[in-house]
């Protein structure tokens, strides 16, 4: 119970962090914050949103003048996700356009990435069991080779020959036009036929990281002695390879799984953008291009904690399947 | 299985039975690209119900891969290349993968060497008991680890350490599960590989202790490997010497001591302080062990013998160029070496 208490205030504190740098770092920039902001865009921007101004200023938490009082502000309205107004998506707010669009991006990226760690590891553990096998060296090569291009390209290849020669997927976006968003069967299974490509292609240029590890990992696990006594206790083999070999050989990389889901966001966008997917990744995207500060800051800020989660779970699961982190 | 009951190492082995365990001209072979070492060359040797052998030599003897493919748990590049392991008889090299497993541990059991590694570190201690149990038996769950506690208090552990993951007990506690696991499916014979290396001898003390009063109570063979031959002469019934992959001496525990007709096993026990008399110097044997790729020729052990001196002589040329086969110099006690055929 200490250990959980120890994480849970180290994680807090890693929240903290990132919430202040957010906070910090418009402030950090030469001249006002907001003089900075105004600076990148024309002077037509500025002209043709009133509001813009005003909403910089509610972003920065009002510019009273003392930092400390901006930071308060700033803390009390994030803890009611107000972000202030997106001024690409004027006048939606900027906590409705994250609502609406990180849903997708979650499933999406919580799908595809766990579906290549765990295709990626089975593939690594029944590769490195038999080693230099028919499976080790057919299976292998294949997902390396898949593994070598950028998760955008084998999307482009993927959109052209899976989609427009053989129409096999629909190629963009997250649902059939004319449907609206809700809990009902039309909407989910067509959500469902729009993700199938980009979760293939994610699990196409990701599992071959996760085979290649796995494999490295586990043909170590395998000539430990506690491996060589389950054979001699008489086991059988596929208990000894999941139950003692498998079992410790997946602990590095898990840690390493957690520690890629910061880059995963990076190639999040590529793939939404090929896919035209309306995600978060999408949605930074043209944030960035719109100079849409406060719902890039905003979407920053979600990507940091989407991550410190992401390690948080990773950190029990690992306490769970590792006894000797527990007392450490 | 009443003869061994009674028996004292040292005292005489138990009565010729039939053996547990044969082991007959067994070759095992490292095979790489390049070259293919031989690390067990041409080995016999039989067990008796409820006997305990030793085994003794340097490191790198092949002692250990022996111990392994008695086993049969040689793990790649190694493998049987030629010779048989009998178990009552039956040929396990030729065992087919489910007789093999079923026969693992059943009926012969194993120690291994690291009692830091050979339980796995995610797994409790009950775990690792009843995976075992419930591969060979139908027990229920509650049933095998009621029995784990059983054979957990007879090596003198709480029966709550049952809970224990492996990193939580000493060095000592886990080699004691891991000997409460090699009796756990009462075997005729159980492997003990190097069980004490890893402790300190206090520990070592006690375990060896417990280990010969558990044989003798339950009465099964052991086969114990080490490169500890003062330890063997306490425990043992009977002593085998292995030299650079082949047995160059076996004999009764007492005529080892007193009567060593091998000039490696002469060097061996001068390697080491007797307890007791006057303080000597100790001699040790000059030289390394050989590469096993490239054994001498003849003898294998003539680059480091004291009696082997260059020379245009009969038993030099011998000496060199012809493998010495083990010749029986008095009951039980037999000897591979060119002195004792010329009857030096």
């Amino acid at each position: 119970m200490r250990f959980f208490a120890r994480r849970l205030a180290f994680y807090a504190f890693a929240v903290w962090v990132a919430l202040t740098l957010n906070f910090l770092l418009p402030r950090l920039m030469p001249g006002s914050p907001i003089g900075g902001v105004l600076q990148r865009l024309s002077p037509s921007q500025i002209q043709a949103n009133p509001g813009i101004i005003k909403t910089y200023q509610a972003l920065l938490g009002g510019g009273s003048g003392s930092i400390w009082h901006d930071y308060v502000v700033y803390l009390h309205r994030l803890a009611h996700l107000d972000f202030g107004v997106s001024t690409s998506n004027y006048p939606s707010h900027v906590s409705a356009v994250i609502g609406r669009v990180l849903p997708y991006s979650i499933f999406l990226v919580g799908v595809a990435f766990i579906l290549s760690f765990v295709l990626g590891t089975a593939i690594g553990m029944v590769a490195a069991w038999r080693r230099g096998g028919g499976f080790d060296s057919v299976i292998v090569p294949v997902f390396m080779a898949l593994s070598a291009f950028p998760a955008f390209f084998t999307g482009l290849v993927a959109v052209y020959v899976l989609g427009l020669k053989l129409h096999w997927f629909p190629i963009q976006h997250a649902y059939d036009s004319g449907l609206v968003p809700g809990f009902n069967w039309a909407f989910l299974t067509s959500a469902l036929r729009h993700s199938e490509l980009p979760i293939l292609v994610i699990v196409a240029a990701y599992a071959g990281g996760w085979v290649l590890n796995m494999r490295t990992v586990m043909i170590n696990t395998v000539g430990e002695d506690y491996v060589a006594m389950a054979h001699a206790k008489g086991l059988r083999d596929r208990r000894v390879m999941t139950r003692y070999a498998a079992r410790n050989a997946i602990l590095p990389p898990l840690n390493g799984f957690a520690a890629q889901f910061a880059g995963a966001v990076g190639g999040l966008v590529f793939i939404e953008y090929v896919f035209s997917y309306p995600g978060a990744g999408l949605t930074l995207q043209q944030a960035a291009l719109g100079n849409d500060y406060p719902l890039t800051q905003a979407l920053l800020l979600v990507f940091a904690l989407c991550v410190i989660a992401a390690n948080f779970v990773m950190d029990l699961l690992n306490v769970l399947l590792d006894p000797r982190v527990r007392t450490g | 299985m009443t003869v061994a009951l009674s028996t004292l190492p040292g005292e005489a082995a138990p009565v010729a039975e039939r053996p547990v365990l044969e082991v007959e001209e067994l070759v095992v072979e490292y095979a790489s690209r390049s070259r293919t070492t031989r690390a067990v060359d041409g080995v016999s040797l039989a067990i008796a119900p409820g006997e305990i052998v030793g085994l003794a030599g340097e490191s790198g003897c092949g002692k250990s891969t022996l111990g392994n493919a008695i086993m049969q748990v040689l793990r790649p590049p190694a493998r049987i290349a030629s010779g048989r392991v009998l178990f009552h008889g039956e040929d396990l090299v030729r065992l087919s993968g489910e007789q093999l497993r079923r026969h693992r541990w059943r009926n012969v059991s194993m120690v291994f060497q690291s009692a830091m590694n050979a339980l796995n570190p995610v797994l409790r201690v009950s775990d690792q008991f009843v995976d075992m149990m419930r591969s060979h038996e139908r027990v229920s769950k509650r049933d095998a680890v009621g029995r784990a506690g059983e054979l957990l208090e007879l090596v003198g552990i709480d029966r709550r350490r049952l809970r224990a993951y492996p990193h939580e007990l000493s060095g000592g506690m886990r080699q004691r599960v891991i000997i409460a696991m090699a009796l756990a499916l009462e075997p005729e014979l159980v492997i003990m590989d190097e069980p004490t290396t890893a402790l300190d001898v206090v520990v070592q003390r006690e375990i060896l202790q417990q280990v010969r009063e558990l044989q003798r109570a339950r009465g099964f063979a052991v086969l114990f490997v080490t490169h500890d031959l003062s330890l063997l002469l306490e425990l043992a019934h009977r002593v085998a010497i292995m030299y650079a992959g082949e047995i160059v001496e076996v004999a009764p525990a007492a005529a080892l001591r007193d009567d060593a007709r091998h000039p490696y096993t002469a060097g061996l026990l001068s390697s080491f302080p007797p307890l007791t008399g006057p303080v000597e110097r100790l001699s040790g044997i000059p030289g390394s062990p050989p590469d096993l790729a490239a054994p001498p020729s003849g003898c294998r052990f003539h680059p480091r013998c004291p009696h082997c001196v260059p020379g245009d002589t009969a038993l030099h040329r011998r000496q060199v160029a012809e493998r010495p086969v083990l010749r029986e110099v008095a009951p039980g006690h037999l000897v591979a070496c060119h002195l004792v055929e010329e009857g030096l």
